[in-house]
């Protein structure tokens, strides 16, 4: 699998992502800056990190998502290739509208930074085959801006539609319906505030987010 | 010639920073205070006879996320 990941200006979670990648799918991705105006032949998996693009300056992930490279990954999106927004990423993702909503401030006003309990609502999905339905697994989350936002009409299809991926399984942000993770239409792009590279190894205290990985590697090549 | 945008959140969309700046002047006895909605001023500094369009497709393209935010353009001439 030929993973590529997204490195904008701010962007701090690329190396950890890409460590993962790479002990999990036995590739390392290519880092692909913000400037390029193409992804490498034959990507299998795009990745938009965390951090804070742009200093987070307007909105979080906003101008990021205005960058010369993101035409090539929203057109690979719609051409149906894997999309993983993580944190700042998923951020990105509303920002293009490949996915619906908005992250805002969180509920509380704080930084979050603890592991949480996620439940794992639809394993049918590229990026959570490698979990059993009703899962609750435990993945560091770190933001401001993680509240999950949508308009009632649009989290009720995404609810109905089964594209909630993660919910909150404790109080964490603030987010709509505890949602954490949310995919398309099409199941191809998933977005998701926790960090699932932050819980690959047993050094991490989880290993919860390496069958994400695993997941990927299995369904996608 | 210059224009102001005013950036605001949807009404129905919670405000948490509001909430806290009601709070906080609240707290240095402001009694008369029944909401607070906290917003975004950007400046713009543009060429003369920029349209009223263009300044819009500014503002839907990239100063506001038009999913949770309203915007509104003052335009300035001759300032």
């Amino acid at each position: 699998m030929k993973s590529a990941v997204i490195v904008f200006p701010g962007s701090n979670c690329d190396r950890d992502l890409a460590v993962a990648l790479e002990q999990v799918t036995g590739r390392a991705p290519t880092m692909v800056w913000h400037q390029e105006s193409a992804l490498p032949d034959g990507t299998d998996l795009i990745a938009l990190p965390g951090g804070f693009s742009y200093g987070d300056y307007l909105r979080s992930g906003a101008m990021a998502a205005r960058s010369p490279i993101m035409r090539a990954v929203i057109d690979a999106a719609g051409r149906g290739v894997p999309v993983l927004g993580i944190c700042n990423g998923f951020q990105v993702l509303t920002e293009t509208r490949l996915l619906p909503g908005a992250l805002m401030r969180n509920a509380r006003l704080n930084f979050v930074s603890r592991p949480v309990a996620l439940k794992v609502e639809n394993t049918q999905t590229l990026f959570t085959s490698g979990y059993n339905a009703g899962e609750v697994i435990r993945i560091p989350v770190a933001h401001h801006d993680g509240n999950y936002q949508a308009d009632a009409e649009t989290l009720d299809r995404l609810e109905q539609t089964g594209r909630v991926a993660l919910r909150y399984a404790e109080e964490v942000n603030g987010s709509a319906r505890s949602i954490a993770a949310i995919i398309n239409e099409a199941g191809n792009v998933l977005g998701m505030m926790p960090h699932p590279e932050r819980a690959i190894e047993a050094a991490h205290g989880s290993m919860d987010g390496r069958r994400l990985f695993e997941g990927l590697l299995e369904t996608v090549s | 010639m210059k224009a102001r945008v005013f950036v605001t959140l949807k009404p129905g969309v919670l405000d948490p920073q509001g909430k806290a700046i009601h709070h906080a002047l609240e707290g240095l006895g402001f009694s008369g205070v029944n909401d607070v909605r906290a917003g975004k001023l950007i400046e713009l500094d543009l060429a003369d006879g920029t349209s009223d369009s263009e300044i819009e497709d500014m503002c839907r393209k990239l100063l506001a996320n038009t999913v949770i935010e309203n915007f509104r353009v003052e335009r300035l001439e001759n300032a």
